[in-house]
């Protein structure tokens, strides 16, 4: 008697699971939250269709991705992970100016005790540019005016997949 | 009955009638707003969700599904989720730097405070090279050389 049990998926949406599911891999039984929470806020068709248009490698990624993205949706329902970008882009802002007050202290006190050897400093106009505009990713401040603060303190600490997607 | 139908309806190829919870979110002069987060989402959960959330929080809503509809369509993989990675690292990174840059200023701060108070001691040495001469039936002299803090 071959037959293995049904995935996540298939599970909720009462069908069978055969070998060729494409959920599958990514929604193992012994985690039925994760499905509910993506086909509640993508549904199964559209999460069906993304990771068809994607190659296998990729998949997993995604799918963390698509989970991450679904509870950050069910805990803020109105800004959903756009919150946490609107909050981190804030804390970026405000860590550049941070930046830049000791960099010119650092200037000073070094024109203090040495002011023959100090070159004239080069203030890069890049550096003012917004980090998501240099990456040519959109920016949210563009979209909407607002933030919530909600979910804003999870996020800052709350790495998507952990440090290795970033390192 | 609108006389217009939003872009959803039309997109939807449906009738908009006046209570359409898309139709003030989705203008038919942006017909490529709502495709993206019917690409996404799919019209009835974006229905859904604009339901689920207060009237007066729907324009936010709907522009925040736009917003990640948009990082999805553009970023398949990690949409975006890639862009909060990707700006919690610049945040780790600038404290770094900012702790660095911070650590430097306390060391060059520390250094001066060094140099400037061996500067006052010296002032204050080089000052206190003096000659004692008693009088009284003897006469002695005597120098104090701070460096050795003797007379001699």
């Amino acid at each position: 008697m071959g037959g293995h049990s049904p995935c996540a998926s298939c599970k909720l949406l009462r069908r069978r699971c055969t070998k060729d599911c494409p959920f599958a891999p990514y929604f193992p039984a012994d985690d039925p939250h994760k499905f509910a929470i993506v086909h509640k806020v993508f549904g199964a068709s559209n999460i069906s269709k993304m990771l068809q248009e994607l190659p296998v490698h990729q998949r997993a990624d995604a799918v963390s991705s698509l989970v991450y993205e679904a509870n950050a949706r069910v805990r803020d329902p109105v800004y959903g992970c756009v919150g946490a970008i609107s909050y981190l882009q804030n804390q970026v802002s405000e860590l550049q100016m941070q930046l830049a007050v000791a960099q010119a202290e650092i200037f000073c006190i070094q024109m203090q005790q040495d002011p023959m050897a100090m070159p004239t400093p080069q203030f890069d106009d890049d550096d003012e540019e917004s980090f998501l505009l240099q990456h040519n990713l959109p920016q949210y401040l563009n979209f909407a005016s607002s933030s919530s603060d909600v979910i804003q303190e999870s996020f800052k600490k709350e790495s998507p997949f952990g440090r290795d997607m970033v390192s | 009955m609108n006389s217009k139908r939003c872009a959803g309806c039309k997109y939807l190829r449906r009738r908009c009638p006046s209570n359409c919870i898309l139709s003030p979110h989705f203008p038919p002069n942006d017909p490529q707003r709502f495709a993206c987060v019917h690409k996404i989402y799919g019209a009835s959960n974006v229905a859904k969700m604009l339901q689920q959330v207060p009237v007066q929080q729907r324009a936010e809503a709907a522009n925040a599904m736009y917003y990640e509809a948009y990082c999805r369509i553009k970023d398949p993989v990690y949409g975006c989720v890639g862009t909060i990675a990707l700006l919690q690292q610049q945040i780790f990174d600038a404290e770094c730097q900012l702790a660095k840059i911070q650590a430097e200023i306390a060391v060059l701060n520390g250094h001066h405070e060094a140099t400037h108070q061996n500067q006052q001691v010296n002032v204050a040495t080089s000052s206190a090279n003096f000659t004692l001469e008693s009088g009284g039936e003897g006469t002695f002299s005597s120098t104090y050389d701070p460096s050795i803090c003797q007379f001699y």
